[in-house]
C-alpha cells in the first residue's frame, strides 16, 4: 500500500454567485461567432469537433454564415409566438396565485427554443417536450382555450382531469405526452425516429432535456441509442444554468460543455446562443437536413437562462442573486428578434405594441372563456373519466370501483 | 421539549445523526445551500460544512448507486430523492443491490443507507408527485420500509433508521409534514401545534423498527394503517361510532406482526387502509397474515379500503383518495355483517 503525499478530498461544485454576492457569467466561454463557420450539413462528426466548444449565434453577429435568411413575415410569426407564450405564462401564473390552478411553470428568456423549433421543423414531425416549451404549442396555434382548460383541469380538461398542468399532449400538433419524470421521454424521441427510419416515412424526432436532466441515465442510454442506429432525431439541451436550486455544475458543467457530451457518441454536437431566434433556427434546420439525409442524429446545447423560478412552487431569490436575470449576457430573445427586425426595417415600437394589445386581448378572450367552464375545483371532468384509459377497456376492478362510488 | 412540525422533527433528527457521527453524511437533488424542495434539510449545509450535505446530479440511479459504495466503504449516508415516484429510476440499484449485498457476499459488504423520500398524495401532485410505492418495497426482501405518521416517530424512527445496519426506506407522507391531515380536504387545515406527538425533544432517542403503535384501543374491531391514513383513521372511526382499535404500524418491514395478531384476535374484526392501489397493494400481505393467523377469531370477512387500481388522478384527487366516508362505511359494514 501506498501512502498518498496528501490526503484526498472530496470536491462539491458551488456556484460563482448565492444571495447577497455580486452577479456573475464570467464562468461562460463563448468562442465569437466567426469561430464556427456553418459547414456543410453532411460534414463527417470528426471534423465537426470544435463545435461544442464555440457558440453559435446570428443576431447582432455579422454571421452571415449561420442567417438562415428567414422572409421577414416568418420572423414576425416568431415573435409574435414567443410574444403570446411570455404573455400567456404571466396570465397563467396570475391565475395559480388566485388559485385557478394547482401548479404551472414558465420559459420565460427561453421563449426562442421551443417557438423557432416549432417553426422550423415539418407537420409530420414529433417533438418530445420538457415543460418549458409550450412556445411549440403556440408557434402551431393549438388553442389557447384547451390549454387553459387544462390548466384549471376543469370539464373540457383536453386531458380529462388526469394530468398535472402543463403536462400537455398533442398529437396533431406534433406533440407527445409529457410525463413528470425529467428525462423519462428523451430515449422516446430516438425510438420514434428509428420507427420512421424503419418504416422508410421522412419524419425526424426532436427530443428536449434540461442540463439538469443530462445526469439521468435516460440521457446517455437515448444517445447512445441514437448513435448505434443513426437515428434521424436532434436531441437538443436547454441549458438554462439552473436546475431548480442547483448550479449547472452539478450536471457537470465545470468539465465541460453539455454540446461536448455528444464527441464521446460519435455524433455531431453543436453549442448554440438559445437566446438568439435564428440561431436557434438555423442551427435546427443544419440538424434537420443531416437527419433527413440519413445522416443520423445531431446534439444540440441552447445556452439560455430561466428568468423565472423553476415553478410556481419555487423562489429562486433564495439561492441566487436576485439580481441576476438582469446580468445574463445573452440577452432577451424576445427583445433580440424584436430590434433585429427593427434594424431591416421590418417592424417598428408602434406595430410591437399594437401586436401585444392585440396578443393580450386574445389571451383574455381565451381565458374568459375557459372560466366559464370553470377553474380548478369548481369543474370537473365526470369522475367517471377516472377509471378510464388505465387500460384500452375497462378491466373488472374498474367496473366494481366505479360501482362502489356509485357511478 | 419543543413542539416541532414533522419536517423539523425530521430537520433535528438529521441535526442529531450529523452532529454525533462523522460518518452520517446528506445528499440530494437541492438538499445543499438550498435545504430541499420540501426544506427538510434547511440550514443542514451551513451547520455541519458543504461536505455532509450537499447536492446531488438528477440522477436517482447514480445517487443510490453512490450511497451503496458510500455505505460498502463504511459511511451512513441518508440520500435524499426528492419525490418518491422518482425512486423508480433507482429501482434497479435498491432491488438488485443494496437488498442483496450483505446476503450475497456472505457478510463481507453491506449497504447502511437510509434512503429519505416525500411521499403520498393530497397536494395536487398529478401522476408523478403522488404515489405510495411502499408495497413494491415490502416485496423485496433485504429492504426495511418505514413510514411515520407524527413527528415524534417520525425523529425518533429516522434516527434508528441511520443507525440500521440495513438498507431502510424512509417515506416521509407530505400531506403530514406541516400538520395531521384526516382527509377532510373541505375543512381548514389542522396544524402540529397543539398535537401531543408534536412534543419532540432536541437530543438524540429512537423509536425502534418493527414495533407498531396502538394510538386508540377499541373493543369492536382492529384499523390497521400508516402515515397519512392514521389520521383518516381517527376521523373515521368517530363518524362511524364503532369501538375500533387503531394500529400504527409504523414500519412495515419489519412488520410487528405480534400486536396486530393480539388485536384482531381480540376485537375479531380487521379493517386495512392504506392510500396506495389496492390491487397488490401491501394490504393483501396483511390481510393474508391476518386470514392465516386469526382466522378462528374473526367475526367477518377482512376489509381493504384503499386508493383505486388507476393512476393519481390530479382532478379526482378526493375522489381517489380513501377518506374517512369510505373507512366509517367500511367499518359499519364489518359490524353489521355478521
Ligand atoms: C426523475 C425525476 N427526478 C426528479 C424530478 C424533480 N425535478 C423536477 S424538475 C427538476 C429540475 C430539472 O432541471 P433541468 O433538467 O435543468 O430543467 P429546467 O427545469 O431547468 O428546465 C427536478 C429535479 C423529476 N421531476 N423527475
Amino acid at each position: 500500500m501506498t501512502d498518498n503525499a496528501v490526503p484526498l478530498r472530496l470536491h462539491i461544485p458551488q456556484p460563482v454567485a448565492r444571495p447577497g454576492d455580486a452577479s456573475r457569467f464570467d464562468y461562460l466561454s463563448f468562442v465569437p461567432g466567426a469561430a464556427v463557420q456553418r459547414p456543410e450539413f453532411d460534414t463527417p462528426e470528426p471534423e465537426l469537433r470544435e463545435f461544442p466548444y464555440g457558440l453559435i449565434r446570428v443576431i447582432g453577429e455579422d454571421n452571415a454564415a449561420w442567417d438562415p435568411g428567414l422572409d421577414p413575415e416568418m420572423m414576425r410569426s416568431g415573435l409574435r409566438a414567443m410574444l403570446q407564450t411570455r404573455l400567456f405564462e404571466d396570465r397563467m401564473f396570475r391565475a395559480h396565485r388566485q388559485g385557478k390552478t394547482s401548479f404551472f411553470m414558465k420559459s420565460t428568456g427561453e421563449e426562442a427554443i421551443g417557438v423557432a423549433q416549432s417553426l422550423a421543423l415539418a407537420p409530420g414531425d414529433m417533438c418530445f417536450p420538457t415543460y418549458r416549451v409550450q412556445g411549440w404549442l403556440i408557434a402551431r396555434d393549438y388553442p389557447l382555450e384547451d390549454m387553459i382548460n387544462q390548466i384549471y383541469s376543469n370539464e373540457k380538461d383536453p386531458l380529462k382531469g388526469r394530468q398535472l398542468p402543463i403536462l400537455y399532449s398533442a398529437r396533431d400538433y406534433g406533440f407527445y405526452s409529457l410525463s413528470g419524470n425529467v428525462g423519462s421521454r428523451f430515449g422516446h424521441a430516438v425510438g420514434w425516429a428509428m420507427a420512421s427510419a424503419y418504416k422508410g416515412a421522412c419524419h425526424i424526432a426532436l427530443g428536449y432535456i434540461g442540463e439538469g436532466t443530462t445526469a439521468e441515465g435516460d440521457f446517455h442510454e437515448a444517445l447512445t441509442f441514437a448513435s448505434v442506429y443513426r437515428a434521424p432525431a436532434i436531441l437538443v439541451i436547454t441549458n438554462n444554468q439552473w436546475a431548480i436550486s442547483s448550479f449547472a455544475g452539478i450536471a457537470g458543467a465545470e468539465q465541460t460543455t453539455f454540446a461536448a457530451k455528444a464527441l464521446a457518441y460519435g455524433l455531431p454536437g453543436l453549442r448554440v446562443d438559445g437566446n438568439d431566434f435564428l440561431a436557434v433556427w438555423a442551427a435546427t434546420k443544419w440538424a434537420a437536413d443531416r437527419a433527413r439525409a440519413n445522416l443520423g442524429a445531431t446534439v444540440i446545447e441552447f445556452v439560455t437562462y430561466r428568468v423565472a423560478g423553476h415553478s410556481t412552487s419555487d423562489d429562486p431569490t433564495k439561492y441566487r442573486p436576485a439580481d441576476e436575470p438582469s446580468h445574463w449576457p445573452l440577452g432577451d430573445p424576445i427583445e433580440r428578434l424584436k430590434v433585429h427586425l427593427i434594424d431591416v426595417g421590418e417592424w417598428s415600437e408602434e406595430r410591437h405594441a399594437q401586436l401585444e394589445s392585440e396578443l393580450t386581448e386574445t389571451l383574455r378572450a381565451a381565458q374568459r372563456a375557459a372560466e366559464a367552464i370553470g377553474t380548478l375545483g369548481k369543474s370537473k371532468p365526470s369522475v367517471a373519466e377516472m377509471f378510464e384509459g388505465v387500460f384500452k377497456e375497462l378491466d373488472w376492478r374498474a367496473i366494481e370501483q366505479r360501482r362502489e362510488i356509485g357511478i | 421539549m419543543a413542539t416541532m412540525t414533522m419536517i423539523q422533527a425530521l430537520n433535528s433528527a438529521l441535526d442529531v445523526k450529523l452532529g454525533d457521527d462523522p460518518d452520517t453524511l446528506i445528499f440530494g437533488q437541492d438538499v445543499g445551500y438550498f435545504g430541499g424542495v420540501f426544506r427538510v434539510t434547511d440550514g443542514l449545509q451551513k451547520k455541519h460544512g458543504m461536505q455532509r450535505c450537499f447536492d446531488a446530479p438528477i440522477s436517482e440511479g447514480g445517487i443510490i448507486a453512490t450511497a451503496i459504495g458510500m455505505g460498502a466503504y463504511g459511511l451512513r449516508p441518508v440520500p435524499e430523492i426528492q419525490f418518491a415516484d422518482y425512486i423508480l429510476p433507482a429501482f434497479d440499484q435498491l432491488v438488485s443491490e443494496a437488498a442483496r449485498l450483505r446476503y450475497r457476499s456472505n457478510g463481507e459488504f453491506w449497504a447502511p443507507i437510509t434512503v429519505r423520500s416525500p411521499y403520498g398524495g393530497g397536494i395536487f401532485g398529478g401522476q408523478t408527485h403522488s404515489q405510495s410505492p411502499e408495497a413494491i418495497f415490502a416485496h423485496i426482501t433485504g429492504l426495511k420500509t418505514v413510514i411515520p405518521s407524527n413527528p415524534f416517530d417520525a425523529k425518533g424512527l429516522l434516527i434508528a433508521a441511520i443507525e440500521d445496519d440495513d438498507p431502510v426506506i424512509f417515506l416521509e407522507p407530505k400531506r403530514l409534514y406541516n400538520g395531521p391531515f384526516d382527509g377532510r380536504h373541505d375543512q381548514a387545515l389542522k396544524t402540529w401545534a397543539g398535537d401531543p406527538t408534536a412534543e419532540v425533544p432536541e437530543g438524540h432517542y429512537t423509536v425502534p423498527l418493527g414495533k407498531a403503535a396502538i394510538v386508540r384501543q377499541g373493543s369492536e374491531a382492529t384499523i390497521l394503517a400508516y402515515g397519512t391514513m392514521v389520521h383518516v383513521a381517527k376521523a373515521g372511526i368517530a363518524d362511524s361510532g364503532v369501538d375500533a382499535e387503531l394500529i400504527d404500524l409504523r414500519s412495515i418491514v419489519p412488520l410487528d406482526v405480534d400486536t396486530i395478531v393480539a388485536s384482531v384476535t381480540k376485537t375479531g374484526r380487521c379493517v386495512i387502509l392504506h392510500e396506495a392501489s389496492r390491487f397488490g397493494g401491501f394490504g393483501g400481505e396483511l390481510a393474508a397474515l391476518v386470514q392465516e393467523r386469526c382466522f378462528w377469531a374473526l367475526k367477518s370477512p377482512i376489509e381493504r379500503v384503499a386508493g383505486w387500481d388507476t393512476p393519481y388522478p390530479h382532478a379526482f384527487e378526493w375522489d381517489y383518495f380513501p377518506g374517512p366516508g369510505r373507512l366509517a362505511k367500511a367499518l359499519k359494514r364489518t359490524m353489521e355483517n355478521h
